[in-house]
């Protein structure tokens, strides 16, 4: 096989950030070659920068072994080269066909010819079995539907080469099987794929060869089937990391959680939440697994006071706390990991002190006469930061100079500390690396064996499955069933989230 | 007693690096208006040389500055405070209309009270006037969601032509456009009264009552827990209201401390400076000022102070500078390019620009306070 894509001595920076240091790699035609590294490693810079979105400090870049000079897009697509990015970049109400051909529409004359558009589309569609319906709005299908319209899109561009960034953050576990093999079938047929993710398991089964990178440095490339998954999260973090999560049977104590028949409309005013009961008792984690956008955040909010329910009735530890405001919830002791990092749960042009005490700050352990006292509460953020090991040089740092794992850090130092009977963790590791993951899993289990009930909403079903005593599959806002996690399978709760039902391992909640 | 003092050493400091732009953008902005002056053919020293003696020359100039300065100390604080929690407060301008007719009001009604107690009353009542006046704008903002310029603009109408009903019946003096008179007792304390060398500028008490109020306003926002409260929902009201903190609430209340401000600024210039209210034709101009004094003060009191000040020596020193040939244009033109450095954060851009590649981490950190 010859090489299709060579990029020689890459290096590029940013003002502070070294994102790119004298990278070398080399892409075989006809390979799936996946970029391997944790957040920040500079894997997305790497791929703008063969896209033309970016241009090196330094390096050079072949394509089939002659130098190109890669300034804009269009040059990249020029030489057969085409990305679909971790955001999808399609117009909501535009139909499949329309996406595709933006840009290169086939006319007649001045006009559109929309029939060849559509003809075009369907040859496309049939030749690498990327199955759409031309005719369906982008607003209407699925997002994993969505993703084979960006990859049909660089193909009616003439891409040899496809560059897939984070393809599968957003599908579900089926969806990622077909995923594999439409880039099976599309490397059969000629084409090479380079493909980012930060997922080891996804590495072994869609690749064959891997490249990983750590700090903007390649480490190493190997060839798949020469590898194993220990191997490669040990390159990508620089040391050994425990994959498993370590944890004892639940040893369950009151009901602290209980949920009856609760309904809540979304910010459009549709019914987002239809219906959903449920328990959690202390020392148990109830873990809620969901492709994104089946009601779970609504779910979440609705329990923490930011959305009303429309109907049903929420108690924490047999008071009733529906509808109460945020702050009511806060007082009652629920904790709350939001979803949102940066839109939720931190002011990121506060100090780390000042972030620390946020949702605590009426607090009389932080008054002084009239005002807030800041000598404790920098004291109490030092002691957080030093308990959480959030990494910053100090607590006067604004929130938004920190990584993101720092981030998360700080706002889990925040609500443990609040020493809540209910833990919400909505994504807590979303956006994570794998360091920074194993630790986050590590606190919440051990709030959980300190008897704290605990509800956590995840869209990696590996998280789920670790981390929970009980699943609650929820598809179109409600629970199409509770399993127990000991026996539950990720096919069994990949069938549930798109919507089918199983009637194995039924285990309601009790 | 350490503790302390190194506290107030970093407040300090982040005082200082918080206005350290706008001041070398201001220095940049004198550069560029001395090369426009030496362009029309004239001697930048000379222009500058007039522009600080017209303003600073004498006391009795330095009071008249002062009296400006004082005026917009008030405005460019209401601006900053309600930028603080994410409100663009334009109608400052209707907020010091309102404020100064109900001080009229206020200062003529009452008769025969202690002087002390008068104007006490004088001002507070048109800061209150001022204050509800926002306080509607806040309110239509957090219930029903229209936007606080939108309905500024309308209110800073409202006020103006209001102002001018009531001074031409109820407060009309007769047969004049213009106002009644406050009381003697209610007119503030003038600085000439004791200090001859003050000789007829009008400066009085109301400037120590502006500082004052900065320093009030930089303590309530940076050290109370209400202050934590509005700088959180200007910055992030999601994440405000993550953290409990009744949104709509704060927003009414920073819009009606960002009106008392600008009400009390009203006031101070109907019990200071005029005695009475004219009838406008056009805004007085003192909230629109306030803008620009809270963009170059960066929304912050102390910088605020300082930038009343710049724009009061600019205004009192303008037609000094005319009488020297000098178009009294430049002075607009100074004001304006001060403003566009300002705005478009001209410094910071080129600072970055230049450090380019060495920047470190570090740098990005070091900018965190408190
Ligand atoms: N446009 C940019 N401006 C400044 N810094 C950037 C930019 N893009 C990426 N970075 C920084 O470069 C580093 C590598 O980022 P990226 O390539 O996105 O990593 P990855 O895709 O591997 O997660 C990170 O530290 C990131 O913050
Ligand atoms: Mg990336």
């Amino acid at each position: 096989m010859s090489l299709i894509v060579e990029m020689k001595g890459i290096s590029k920076s940013f003002p502070g950030v070294q994102a790119n240091d004298n990278i070398n790699i080399n892409i075989k035609q006809g390979e799936i070659h996946v970029l391997l590294g944790e957040n920040g490693a500079g894997k997305s810079t790497l791929m703008n920068i063969l896209y033309g979105l970016y241009t090196p400090d330094e390096g050079e870049i072949f394509v089939k072994g002659k130098k190109v000079k890669i300034i804009s897009p269009n040059i990249a697509i020029s030489l057969g080269i085409g990305m679909v990015h971790q955001h999808f970049m399609l117009v909501p109400p535009f139909t499949v066909a329309e996406n595709i051909i933006l840009g290169l529409e086939p006319k007649k004359g001045f006009i559109l010819d929309l029939d060849k558009a559509i003809k075009d589309v369907k040859e496309l569609s049939n030749k690498y079995e990327l199955k759409v319906d031309p005719y369906a709005k982008i607003q209407d299908i699925s997002v994993g539907m969505q993703q084979r319209v960006e990859i049909l899109k660089t193909l009616y561009r003439g891409a040899e080469i496809l560059i897939l960034d984070e393809p599968t953050a957003v599908l579900t576990p089926q969806e990622i099987g077909e995923l594999g093999i439409i880039l099976k079938s599309l490397v059969s047929q000629g084409k090479s794929i380079i493909l980012i993710t930060h997922k080891l398991k996804e590495v072994m089964v869609m690749s064959d060869i891997v490249t990983i990178i750590r700090s903007g440095k390649v480490i190493d490339t190997l060839k798949t089937s020469e590898t194993n998954i220990e191997e490669l999260a040990e390159k990508m973090v620089g040391r050994k990391v425990s994959l498993t999560v370590k944890k004892e049977t639940a040893n369950l104590g009151e009901t602290i959680l209980q949920l009856k028949n609760i309904k809540a409309l979304d910010n459009r005013g549709l019914e987002a939440v239809k219906g959903v009961s449920f328990e959690i008792k202390s020392g148990e984690i109830l873990g809620i697994a969901g492709v994104d956008g089946n009601g779970q955040n609504e779910l979440v909010q609705t329990i923490t006071g930011l959305r009303k329910a429309t109907e049903g009735e929420i108690k924490l530890e047999n008071k009733d706390i529906t509808n109460k405001s945020p702050k009511e919830v806060i007082e009652a002791g629920v904790g709350y990991i939001p979803e949102d990092r940066h839109n939720r749960g931190l002011i990121l042009d506060f100090s780390l002190a000042e972030n620390a005490i946020l949702g605590t700050h009426r607090k009389s352990g932080f008054k002084k006469n009239l005002g807030l006292d800041y000598k404790k509460i920098r004291e109490h953020s030092r002691k957080l930061i030093e308990e959480f090991d959030v990494r910053t040089p100090s607590e006067k740092v604004y929130a938004k100079a920190l990584s993101g794992g720092n981030q998360q850090k700080l706002i889990i130092a925040r609500e443990f500390d609040r020493e809540p009977s209910l833990l919400v963790a909505s994504q807590p590791t979303r956006g994570l690396d794998v360091g920074a993951i194993e630790y986050v899993h590590k606190r919440l289990i051990e709030q959980r064996d300190k008897g704290k009930a605990i509800l956590l909403v995840s869209l990696e079903l590996d998280e789920i499955l670790a981390l929970s005593d009980r699943i609650a599959v929820m598809y179109d806002g409600k629970i199409v069933d509770i399993v127990d996690a000991k026996v539950a399978t990720e096919t069994e709760l990949g069938i549930m989230m798109a919507g089918g039902k199983t009637n194995e391992n039924q285990w309601e909640g009790s | 007693m350490e503790s302390m003092k190194s506290e107030f050493k970093s407040n300090i400091k982040n005082t200082f690096s918080e206005i350290m732009y706008p001041l070398i953008a201001i220095v940049f902005s004198f550069v560029a208006a001395g090369i426009l002056v030496y362009a029309f053919g004239k001697d930048p020293i000379v222009a500058f040389k007039a522009l600080f003696w017209g303003s600073l020359g004498d006391l009795n100039k330095v009071g008249e500055t002062l009296v400006t300065t004082t005026t917009l100390i008030l405005t460019g604080l209401s601006i900053a405070f309600a930028f603080r929690c994410g409100l663009f407060n334009i109608g400052a301008e209707g907020q010091f209309i309102m404020g100064g007719v109900i001080s009229l009001w206020a200062g003529w009604a009452f008769k025969g009270l202690p002087a002390f107690l008068h104007v006490t009353i004088t001002l507070i009542a048109g800061a209150i006037g001022g204050g509800l006046w926002a306080g509607i704008i806040g309110w239509l903002k957090a219930k029903v969601g229209s936007h606080e310029v939108i309905n500024s603009i309308m209110m800073n109408y409202i006020a103006m032509n209001l102002s001018n009903y009531l001074i031409m019946t109820v407060l009309n003096e007769p047969n004049k456009a213009f106002s009644v008179e406050i009381e003697k007792s209610a007119r503030l304390w003038r600085l000439s009264e004791k200090f001859i060398q003050f000789k007829y500028s009008r400066i009085h008490i109301g400037i120590l009552i502006a500082l004052i109020v900065a320093l009030f306003t930089y303590y309530l926002l940076n050290k109370t827990i209400r202050g934590y409260e509005i700088r959180a929902v200007g910055f992030n009201p999601g994440a405000a209201e993550y953290g409990g903190i009744d949104v709509s609430k704060n927003i009414v209340l920073a819009m009606f401390i960002s009106g008392l401000f600008a009400g009390l600024a009203g006031g101070i210039q109907t019990a200071g400076v005029q005695y009475r209210v004219n009838n406008l034709f056009g805004f007085t101009g003192y909230g629109l000022d306030g803008i620009a004094v809270a963009l170059v003060g960066n929304n912050h009191p102390i910088g605020v102070i300082l930038s009343a000040l710049l724009f009061g020596i600019l205004q009192k020193g303008g037609p000094m500078m005319q009488v020297e040939g000098i178009p009294k244009e430049v002075v607009g033109i100074i004001q304006g390019i001060i403003i566009l450095f300002v705005a478009a954060n001209f410094v910071r851009v080129m600072a970055k620009t230049f450090r380019g590649k060495k920047a470190s981490h570090e740098a990005k950190i070091k900018e965190g306070v408190k």
